[in-house]
C-alpha cells in the first residue's frame, strides 16, 4: 500500500467496494465506497488488491516505531491512527514546525502519505486527522469550534444513523438533547466527544518498540533492476534508522532479505566496523550491495532485519573546530570499500612473534594491536610466494647476475606445523641497482630463491 | 616624488605576490619528506598535501618506498591512516616498523582492476580519513587523473601514485611529479619533472640508502655496468 512508483492507478477493495485508492486512481474518478466495477470502468488499467489488515497492522507498528523517535508517547489507534504526545518534545526539535516537517520528510521517504493535526487532547487530534484537516489547535477554546465544524464520519459509529436523522456535524450532534442521544444512540457516543473536549479523561497505553527490527515491502510487480530494489531497501532503511534513533541505538549488522517467487531468499547481510544509524551511510553501502549482485530470480518482497541494537554514544563537539575529520569516517570508509570490493580485499597488517619471513605477518583487521618486535634487515616488499632464480657458476642470477652485499643471515623454524623452513638468506644487488632479499634454500635440491624487494 | 625611494624589495616580500623565479612558498600546505634537500626544493617544503604526487621509479626496488618512509613514519605517528591501493606486493611488516611507521595504522586494498583501483583511491581521498594514500594505478587516462586531484584537493593528505617512468612525457594533472633513478654508492637520484613554480634543471642526490648496504659500499667490488646504466636513465629522462 505504500505509495509505489507504478504506471498503473493503484486501488485496495474490501467487500467489492474500493476501500482507498491512490491519486492516479483519484484523478481518474475513482473514489473510495464506489463498487470495484465501477472503479474499473473509470481506470480500465487499475490495479485492485483485497485488503489485508495483517498488512495493516504491520505498518502502523512500522511508522509507530519510528514516530518514537520523536516522542516517548506513541499510541496507535487501529487501525489508521498513530498518536504522539509532541508537547514535551517541541522545545528539542525546535518548535512545532520543524517537528512536522521532519514527520513529514520521514514519512514521504518511507513511502507513507498522512495527513497531520494537532490538538489538546488526542481523540481530538486524530479526527481532526481523519477528517483531512491539517490544522494544529493549541487551546482547549478553539477546540470545541474545531470539533463543532467536523463531520459526524468521524465517529465511526457506522449504521449511517445520524445522517438519516439530519445530524451532518458533531456540532448539531452536541446541540440536540443529551439524555435522547443517550438513550436512542448510547452513552458511548456523548463520552467519545466529552473524551475529545478534554471533559473526561482519556487514558492510553503507551506503544513499546520490540527490542528487534524487522520490515518488509512486498514489491508491486517483480523486480530485477538494482535500481528498483534499492528504492524499496532505502524506505526500509528510513524506518530502522527511526527505530534506533528511538532507542538512542545503533547497528553493526543489518540483513536485506530478497524473497524471490520460487528460491530461497537471497540474503544481502552488511556488516559495519562501527555500530550506526546514518540513513545515507546505509543506503549508500546498500547500493554497492545490491549492484553487485547477480539475482537468481525477480524480486517480489524485500525484507530489513536487524538483531543486535546497541547503544550508541553520543559525542561531544570539541569547542574549537579539531584538526582532521572525525574518525567516523575511517569507519565509513572502510565499510565503503569493503561493500564493492569484498570484506577480505580491505585488510591491516598484524605482526607475529615468528621467525620465518612469510609467517611474520598475518592479515588481519585494520587498527589491530601490534606486537613491537625486532628483527634484522627486511625488505618493503615480500613476494607472495619465493620465485625461483637460476644459478649460473655459483652466482645466483636475476636479470643478470647478483652481487651478495649481506649475509647470510639463517633461518630455520617451524618443524611443529609441517611448514618449516631452512634457509640462508643475503641481501643482493641487482644490475640495475635494485636491491633484492634472496635465499639459498638449504634442503632438499637446494637452490636460490628470490623473496623480498627492498624499495 | 621627493623622499626615501620605494622599498621595492619590502613589496616583493609580500605574500600575495609571486615571483616566477621562486617557489611559491605560501599556502601551499605540505608534509615534510625527511630529506632535507628535497624540502628545499619542493613547494610549501614537502610533499604537497591535498594534491597529488606522482612517482616514477625507474624499476621496481629503486627505493621508491625509502623516500616515503620517513614522511610516513611521521603522518602514521600522529595517529593518521595510510591506505595502501593496489600495491604490487605484500608491504613487509617488519621493514615498516624498522623504518618507523605504526602498522596498526596501515590497511592495504587489493582491488582486481584499475577502474576498481582508481575507485578505492578517489574513495580515500574523498572520505578524508586517510593521512596519505598511496596507489599503484596502471594505465590511467588524464581525466581519470583529474578526478583524483580534485579529490584530493578536498581533504589534506598528500597522494603519492606510482606509475612506470614511461609516462613521464605525458601531460598529467598532479601537483608534483618526480623520477627516480639510482645514483653512486646506494644513493636515489630524484629528478623533479614537474613542481608548483619554476622548474627544476638538476636532480638531487638523497642519501636514502638501506641500512644493509650502509658502510658496506666500500668493501665490496661493484660491477662496472651498474653506473653507467643509471647515466643513461637519467639522460633518457632529461629528454623525456
Amino acid at each position: 500500500m505504500r505509495g509505489w512508483s507504478t504506471p498503473e492507478p493503484f486501488a485496495v477493495e474490501e467487500r467489492h467496494r474500493v476501500f482507498a485508492c491512490d491519486r492516479k486512481a483519484l484523478a481518474r474518478g475513482v473514489r473510495a465506497g464506489m463498487a470495484v466495477s465501477a472503479a474499473l470502468a473509470l481506470a480500465p488499467r487499475l490495479r485492485v488488491v483485497p485488503r489485508d489488515p495483517a498488512a495493516e497492522t504491520e505498518a502502523l507498528l512500522g511508522v509507530s516505531g519510528w514516530a518514537a523517535q520523536f516522542s516517548p508517547g506513541v499510541a496507535l489507534e487501529f487501525p489508521d491512527g498513530v498518536l504522539l504526545e509532541v508537547s514535551g518534545s517541541l522545545k528539542l526539535f525546535g518548535g512545532l514546525e520543524p517537528l512536522l516537517e521532519r514527520l513529514h520528510r520521514g514519512l514521504a521517504e518511507m513511502g507513507w502519505s498522512a495527513t497531520l493535526a494537532g490538538a489538546p487532547t488526542p481523540r481530538a487530534a486524530f479526527w481532526l486527522a481523519l477528517a483531512g484537516k491539517r490544522e494544529f489547535i493549541d487551546s482547549v477554546a478553539e477546540l470545541e469550534a474545531a470539533l463543532a465544524a467536523l463531520p459526524v464520519g468521524v465517529l465511526r459509529c457506522g449504521d449511517g444513523t445520524l445522517e438519516a436523522i439530519g445530524v451532518r456535524t458533531l456540532g448539531e450532534l452536541r446541540a440536540l438533547p443529551r439524555e435522547g442521544v443517550a438513550r436512542r444512540l448510547g452513552q458511548e457516543l456523548l463520552d467519545k466527544i466529552d473524551r475529545a473536549l478534554g471533559l473526561l479523561s482519556d487514558p492510553r497505553n503507551f506503544f513499546i518498540p520490540p527490542a528487534r527490527f524487522r520490515a518488509a515491502i512486498e514489491l508491486p510487480a517483480e523486480v530485477t533492476q538494482a535500481e528498483a530494489l534499492l528504492f524499496a531497501a532505502r524506505r526500509l532503511i528510513v524506518q530502522l534508522c527511526g527505530f534506533l534513533a528511538a532507542r538512542s541505538g545503533g547497528v553493526q549488522r543489518f540483513v536485506l532479505g530478497l524473497r524471490h517467487r520460487d528460491r530461497a531468499a537471497t540474503e544481502v547481510a552488511i556488516g559495519l566496523v562501527a555500530p550506526s544509524r546514518d540513513i545515507e551511510h546505509f543506503t549508500l553501502l546498500a547500493r554497492e550491495r545490491l549492484f553487485s549482485l547477480a539475482l537468481a530470480e525477480p524480486v517480489r518482497e524485500i525484507t530489513l532485519q536487524a538483531d543486535d541494537v546497541v547503544p550508541l554514544a553520543g559525542r561531544n563537539l570539541g569547542l574549537l573546530l579539531e584538526e582532521g575529520k572525525a574518525a567516523g569516517d575511517w569507519e565509513h570508509l572502510v565499510e565503503r570499500l569493503r561493500a564493492r570490493l569484498g570484506t577480505d580485499a580491505v585488510c591491516g597488517l598484524v605482526l607475529r612473534a615468528e621467525h620465518r619471513p612469510e609467517h611474520v605477518v598475518c592479515v588481519g583487521e585494520p587498527d589491530s594491536k601490534q606486537l613491537h618486535l625486532d628483527f634484522g634487515e627486511r625488505p618493503f616488499w615480500l613476494l607472495a610466494r619465493p620465485k625461483r632464480i637460476a644459478e649460473i657458476g655459483a652466482v645466483p642470477h636475476h636479470e643478470g647476475p647478483l652481487e651478495l652485499l649481506a649475509g647470510p643471515e639463517r633461518i630455520e623454524s617451524g618443524w611443529w606445523d609441517g611448514d618449516d623452513v631452512a634457509r640462508d638468506y643475503f641481501v643482493a644487488r641487482m644490475q640495475n641497482e635494485a636491491l633484492v632479499w634472496i635465499y639459498r634454500e638449504r634442503r632438499g635440491e637446494g637452490g636460490w630463491y628470490l623473496h623480498g624487494v627492498f624499495a | 616624488m621627493a623622499g626615501t625611494p620605494f622599498p621595492f624589495a619590502a613589496l616583493l616580500e609580500r605574500p600575495d605576490i609571486w615571483r616566477g623565479d621562486s617557489l611559491s612558498r605560501t599556502g601551499t600546505p605540505a608534509v615534510p619528506s625527511g630529506f632535507p634537500e628535497l624540502d628545499a626544493e619542493l613547494p610549501g617544503g614537502g610533499w604537497p598535501a591535498g594534491a597529488l604526487t606522482e612517482v616514477l621509479p625507474a624499476h621496481e626496488g629503486i627505493g621508491e618506498l625509502r623516500l616515503l618512509g620517513p614522511a610516513l613514519a611521521a603522518l602514521s605517528n600522529r595517529g593518521l591512516r595510510l591506505a595502501w591501493i593496489s600495491p604490487p606486493h605484500l608491504p613487509y611488516a617488519p621493514a615498516l616498523a624498522a623504518a618507523g611507521i605504526d602498522i596498526a595504522m596501515l590497511v592495504v586494498v587489493r582491488t582486481t582492476s584499475p577502474i576498481e583501483t582508481l575507485w578505492a583511491a578517489e574513495q580515500a581521498l574523498v572520505s578524508n580519513a586517510c593521512g596519505a594514500v598511496l596507489a599503484w594505478p596502471q594505465g590511467a587516462k588524464y581525466a581519470e587523473l583529474r578526478r583524483l586531484q580534485i579529490a584530493a584537493e578536498g581533504g589534506r593528505a598528500p597522494a603519492f601514485l606510482f606509475r612506470s617512468p614511461q609516462i613521464a612525457g605525458e601531460p598529467s594533472p598532479a601537483a608534483l611529479r618526480i623520477a627516480l633513478g639510482t645514483a653512486a654508492a646506494g644513493g636515489l637520484a630524484v629528478h623533479v619533472l614537474k613542481r608548483r613554480g619554476a622548474p627544476l634543471a638538476r636532480s638531487l642526490l638523497l642519501p636514502a640508502i638501506p641500512p644493509a648496504v650502509r658502510g658496506k659500499n666500500h668493501h665490496v667490488d661493484r660491477h662496472p655496468a651498474a653506473p653507467a646504466a643509471a647515466r643513461d636513465f637519467l639522460a633518457w629522462l632529461v629528454h623525456a
